[in-house]
């Protein structure tokens, strides 16, 4: 085992993700990962995480305000 | 961001086309940006009528201003900067108003896993898991199964506002980091912690729900 723990990594997925660990912070984060599943699991089922949450449906707008704003465009001062 | 942007297109040609009075090109940008404006505006304020005026009232602001947009950042971005000052106003108004300047006590701070899933001091290996996380299941579908939706969903609801609103722009609408902290005028530092323990909440969830209705993972145990 290296000098990261399991409890320290879990809270570095987000900053890792973006790049935003220094370097000797990014190097113990990939060192982890390379030796413990359970950190590896945790990382990838962050990024499922994430992607479920990209895959919500949106809302849609009533159709009234959506007329009411084409309108407004479409009367729009010069 | 593996997310899909909005097959829309180039932002000069957008702006030239709605300065040309180019009702297509509203109706475009008016459908593809609404649905998750309506959503981030519903974190600022009491009610889906009130999130509608707001979406409403931003869109009456980028009309008003197109003229004067400078393209100092991307259009929607723009866009949603109108929005979340229309949105703060409304919700300062309906007593909501969300306190961005610092981080809170308790609701962003401390552990984002639960403690108790690592090894305490007494143990053979202090701060490592006591059992890794079980597997999920690994097919992804195309379309979220209607109860994983239903879920995720629920999750977000019960977000502190601003973890809500973060982890809505970044992982719902797909704004980078540096976008998200110029909508909201927050730092860096902040917007990170926001959004990872959203993330880290709706993740919990998740593990929840796979673990409670196990269906087809590999079903192994992990040591």
């Amino acid at each position: 085992m290296n000098d990261l723990d399991c409890d320290e990594f879990v809270e570095l997925v987000t900053a890792f993700r973006d790049g935003a660990l220094d370097a000797d912070a990014e190097r113990r984060f990939v060192e982890h990962l390379a030796v413990c599943e359970g950190c590896t699991r945790y990382l990838e089922q962050f990024g499922q995480t994430i992607r479920t949450v990209g895959r919500l449906p949106a809302d849609s707008l009533p159709d009234e305000v959506r007329l009411g704003l084409l309108a407004a465009f479409h009367d729009r001062p010069a | 961001m593996a997310l899909p942007r909005d097959d829309l297109p180039p932002d000069h040609v957008l702006v030239a086309r709605l300065r040309d009075r180019d009702e297509a090109a509203f109706t475009l940008l008016l459908d593809a940006w609404s649905g998750g404006m309506l959503r981030l505006a519903r974190s600022f304020v009491s009610t889906s009528d009130s999130a509608a005026e707001v979406v409403q009232d931003a869109w009456l602001g980028v009309i008003e201003g197109i003229e004067g947009f400078e393209g100092r950042s991307s259009l929607k971005t723009w866009v949603y900067r109108i929005l979340v000052n229309t949105a703060k106003r409304r919700g300062a108004r309906e007593g909501r108003s969300v306190p961005w300047s610092s981080l809170v006590p308790g609701a962003d701070d401390g552990p984002t896993v639960d403690p108790g899933r690592f090894q305490g001091p007494g143990e053979p290996y202090p701060g490592h898991w006591r059992e890794f996380p079980a597997a999920w299941p690994s097919p992804e579908q195309e379309t979220l199964a209607a109860e994983v939706r239903a879920l995720v969903a629920a999750a977000l609801a019960q977000l502190p506002d601003r973890q809500r609103i973060v982890i809505a722009l970044r992982d719902v609408e797909g704004y980078s980091g540096d976008e998200v902290c110029s909508i909201l005028d927050i730092s860096p530092a902040n917007q990170r912690v926001l959004l990872h323990r959203a993330r880290a909440f709706v993740r919990c969830r998740l593990e929840g729900y796979y673990s409670a209705a196990p269906r087809g993972g590999d079903g192994e145990a992990a040591s």
